[in-house]
């Protein structure tokens, strides 16, 4: 066997004095072999992206440094190196992909310049020559019309094609070494899939080594030659793709494997019930005004003729990718926005065509769950305020509602005493409970759910997932349950409604259309599924 | 694409400005029908007194007798056809009295915006550079107190050090007119004349520019994109002046239109303490004179200032971002 591209050899790295740990990395020793795909998973806070960044010399420093061990590359220790030596290799010999296409270009320098500029710092080569590169470069990330491509400016592509330029920068002195930071966790499904196809093939291609770093394992089941598992900057499992994901040794991994939502489909419940919640023929176009003298503004047609129902004590999940309007429904549902035509009804009880007050009778009936549990909850506000303000607006006295705020807490998994204390001392998953509390407060017959886990690590999505089942069943709640992922909506739905483009082109009982998938766009979704081959291979839970 | 559609959005622009220029004249018009006192009772009161019929043959002269609608509407007739009155204080028509003082006031505002913005720019750049270093605080201190000083205080002590004191610049006054200087000479006595008038002015904009051009580097500074541009293997140098520079630079064009405004109400101190003779000094004579025909004449002009400026400024900042679509 060939020597190893990149050597870590005990790598701390210290977090500065007022952080909460003293080591982001605490001495783990890697190799990423020549033509090898090795997939860092771990959770937040496991260290994986600070350690993709102190071998790029991205640390922030002087805070954050890496105080221990040696990052050995091509005979060199990149911790000793100077910043001139370091520059010659970022972007020459290392490359990185990032997390945020949408973010990760300069907005105002069309694309095609910003891959020329890597070749414009590292070679030699004269304007022309750098032009052809750049046109081969874009061709071979596969986007369509080069000469067009190059002139664009990164608002003018979409998110995959975005990460197709960075992927081409990234490609474009053929580095012996890509570090990739979860390149897809930002892009829909569908997409996600073509990029790791993508990257696949041009390792193959160019045979590159690439570390690629992940919190997906059904991404890792993908993509993978070797896994390294990391957990609070320790590696804790290390060992070929097979072996890890198939026969995780290490009580983490195990944990880990376990909460990945399977795609074992819920059955129906036996009897059919009336419905709750029926939408019929719902049309919501939101259009952008062209200022006082023009004429005829931009329409989008978020959602064309929408109709569903959801059985009493039922739960239907809408699966779309961004844009497909899923959103842009929840908020009319809730009544945060008025379609322009079609009706909503709650229990027989018309909610649109009415007036404001009587919409408030509505407000209590109908609650939501956010997919921001960072952003939702009211930080100057404490947690016994932010559950009891609901019942207190309806005419709870305050003591009782207090009381009933912690008797909540206590349901959804949080100590009763947290009511006393403010949004910011919880974890993400945490506060998605308090969420959920809240949303409980007022007793509702329907919660729309906006994909409330999406924002957190895997396990925490498991807990939150088998909670809400949990209340659903306590309470007979109904659900409307918005997600992009496949794979949650079928641990936690009997229904499934495919969206696309304000279409729903599948409807259908979660069993059936796993099993028969009728539609093209539902077949690509569940082709685009990552790891899907692994997941259902996977000794099915409960 | 973007060349052929910028013509009718400039066109689409200036129609938009019609009516933004009708209300201000109309608004105007009325407020000033609050203020005590008219033309005539001023006139009156400086002859050390009339008799009531005086001063109502007066009125009728110039037209103030009749109601107040009829006089709004032979206003903005006459606006149609560029007449904008007559000062019966100055004896002269209102348009070639602004029309005397609006170079003056353009020269003074465009020395002001080049100096201001330029150095603004420069100076944020620096402390952000710099930042956390005794240099950047030194740019930052400065520039906190020059934004807190208030601007008459500011000429006076100007003038007070650099004309008095020093003799370096003229106290007041926009030329030597006793000199009869022509040609290159003159421009070199004007440029002297300008530089006191213009420092005190671009002070205040200048902290400001330069505060939101620090806070804007920063900012930047933090974007993934300049970490895609570190990972690319550019240097600092490069990732400044090719990613962080232009992107920071947006916010600051935006505030320089939004304070065009302000600048000409600035102006107005400016102009009264180093006596330029511009079109803010002769708003204040006006206002004392009771010469509303003139008054409203210069808020006409203004109010259109403004509104160019601010075009030019949306002009500008399609050209700078290409997300800007002109839709």
């Amino acid at each position: 066997m060939s020597d190893p591209v990149l050597d870590i050899r005990d790598l701390h790295v210290a977090l500065p004095a007022w952080s909460d740990r003293r080591h982001a990395v605490k001495g783990v020793s890697l190799q990423v072999n020549p033509r090898e795909i090795l997939c860092i998973v771990g959770e937040s806070g496991s260290g994986k992206s600070i350690m993709g960044k102190s071998i790029m010399g991205l640390l922030p420093a002087p805070h954050v440094h890496a105080d221990r061990g040696q990052i050995l590359f091509e005979g060199r220790d990149l911790l000793t190196l100077g910043a001139d030596q370091m520059r010659a290799i970022r972007g020459g010999r290392i490359a990185m992909i990032f997390q945020e296409p949408m973010t990760a270009l300069n907005p105002l320098m069309p694309v095609g310049r910003q891959i020329d500029e890597v070749l414009e710092v590292h070679t030699e080569l004269d304007g022309s020559a750098r032009t052809a590169r750049v046109r081969a470069l874009i061709e071979d990330v596969h986007l369509p019309d080069p000469d067009r491509m190059m002139r664009s400016y990164p608002h003018q592509l979409s998110g995959g094609q975005r990460q197709r330029i960075v992927i081409a920068m990234a490609l474009a002195l053929e580095p012996a070494l890509i570090i990739a930071d979860e390149p897809t966790t930002a892009l829909d499904v569908t997409t996600q899939a073509q990029i790791l196809h993508l990257i696949k093939e041009l390792q193959r291609k160019h045979g590159t080594s690439v570390l690629f770093i992940t919190h997906d394992f059904g991404v890792v089941a993908e993509i993978a030659d070797r896994v390294a598992v990391m957990r609070q900057g320790e590696v804790v499992e290390e060992g070929p793709a097979d072996d890890v994901l198939v026969r995780p040794q290490h009580a983490y991994t195990q944990a880990l494997v376990a909460a990945v939502p399977g795609l074992n489909p819920r059955g129906r419940p036996a009897e059919v019930a009336p419905p709750l919640l029926e939408i019929r023929n719902l049309v919501r176009t939101y259009r952008a005004s062209g200022g006082l003298f023009s004429r005829g503004g931009r329409e989008v047609k978020a959602v064309q003729s929408v109709s569903l129902s959801i059985p009493k004590g039922s739960s239907l999940a809408l699966v779309g990718e961004s844009g497909s309007g899923k959103t842009t429904m929840a908020k009319c549902v809730i009544g945060l926005e008025r379609p322009d035509s079609g009706d909503i009804l709650l229990d027989g009880q018309p909610m649109t065509g009415i007036s404001r007050a009587q919409m408030r009778a509505f407000r209590r009936d109908v609650q939501m769950v956010f997919q921001d549990p960072f952003a939702s909850l009211n930080p100057r506000q404490k947690v016994g305020e932010i559950i009891a303000m609901g019942p207190v607006i309806w005419g709870t006295p305050r003591p009782q509602a207090m009381a009933e705020a912690r008797e909540l807490l206590h349901l959804v998994g949080l100590q009763p005493e947290a009511a006393d204390r403010y949004p910011h001392e919880f974890s993400g998953g945490q506060r998605q409970r308090i969420g959920i509390a809240r949303a409980l407060a007022v007793k509702p017959k329907l919660v729309v759910a906006d994909e409330p886990v999406s924002a957190l690590d895997v396990s925490v999505q498991k807990q939150v997932l088998e909670l809400l089942d949990d209340l659903r069943r306590q309470f007979g709640l109904s659900m409307l349950f918005i997600t992009h992922d496949l794979r949650v909506a079928a641990t936690v739905c009997e229904e499934i409604a495919i969206l696309q483009r304000g279409v729903i082109v599948e409807q259908g009982s979660t069993a059936e259309i796993f099993a028969n998938p009728q539609h093209a766009y539902t077949r690509s979704l569940l082709d685009a599924v990552p790891g899907r081959d692994w997941i259902s291979g996977l000794p099915a839970a409960e | 694409m973007k060349n052929a559609s910028i013509g009718s959005y400039i066109l689409r622009r200036l129609l938009q400005t019609v009516p933004v220029i009708l209300g201000v004249v109309i608004v105007n018009f009325l407020l000033l029908q609050l203020a005590p006192g008219d033309l005539a009772t001023v006139i009156a009161g400086e002859a050390g007194g009339a008799t009531p019929e005086y001063i109502a043959e007066l009125r009728a002269r110039f037209g103030q007798d009749q109601p107040l609608y009829v006089q709004l509407l032979n206003y903005m007739g006459n606006l149609l056809t560029f007449d904008l009155g007559y000062s019966f204080r100055q004896s002269a028509p209102v348009l070639d009295l602004l029309l005397d003082r609006l170079g003056p006031t353009l020269l003074l505002m465009g020395a002001t915006l080049v100096v201001s913005l330029s150095l603004g720019i420069v100076l944020g750049l620096l402390a952000a550079l710099w930042v956390k270093t005794w240099k950047d605080h030194l740019i930052s201190v400065t520039a906190v107190l020059l934004y807190a000083t208030p601007l008459f205080w500011v000429g006076l002590m100007l003038v007070l050090i650099f004309a008095v004191k020093l003799d370096w610049f003229p106290t007041s006054g926009m030329e030597d007119v006793v000199a009869f200087h022509e040609g290159w000479d003159r421009v070199w006595d004007i440029a002297h004349h300008m530089v006191l008038p213009t420092v005190t002015l671009s002070v205040f904009y200048l902290a400001l520019y330069a505060r939101l051009m620090r806070a804007s580097m920063l900012e930047q500074r933090g974007l993934d994109y300049v970490t895609t541009a570190k990972a690319k293997g550019l240097t600092d140098a490069q990732i400044t002046r090719r990613h962080v520079f232009r992107n920071a630079l947006l916010p600051v064009v935006t505030m320089a239109g939004v304070q065009t405004g302000s600048l000409l109400g600035g102006s107005v101190v400016v102009e009264a303490v180093f006596a330029w003779p511009g079109l803010g000094q002769l708003a204040y004579q006006s206002l004392f004179a009771r010469d509303y025909n003139l008054l409203l004449g210069i808020f006409f002009l203004s109010a259109i200032l403004v509104v160019v400026v601010n075009l030019l400024v949306d002009i500008l900042y399609v050209i700078l971002d290409p997300r800007i679509r002109l839709g």
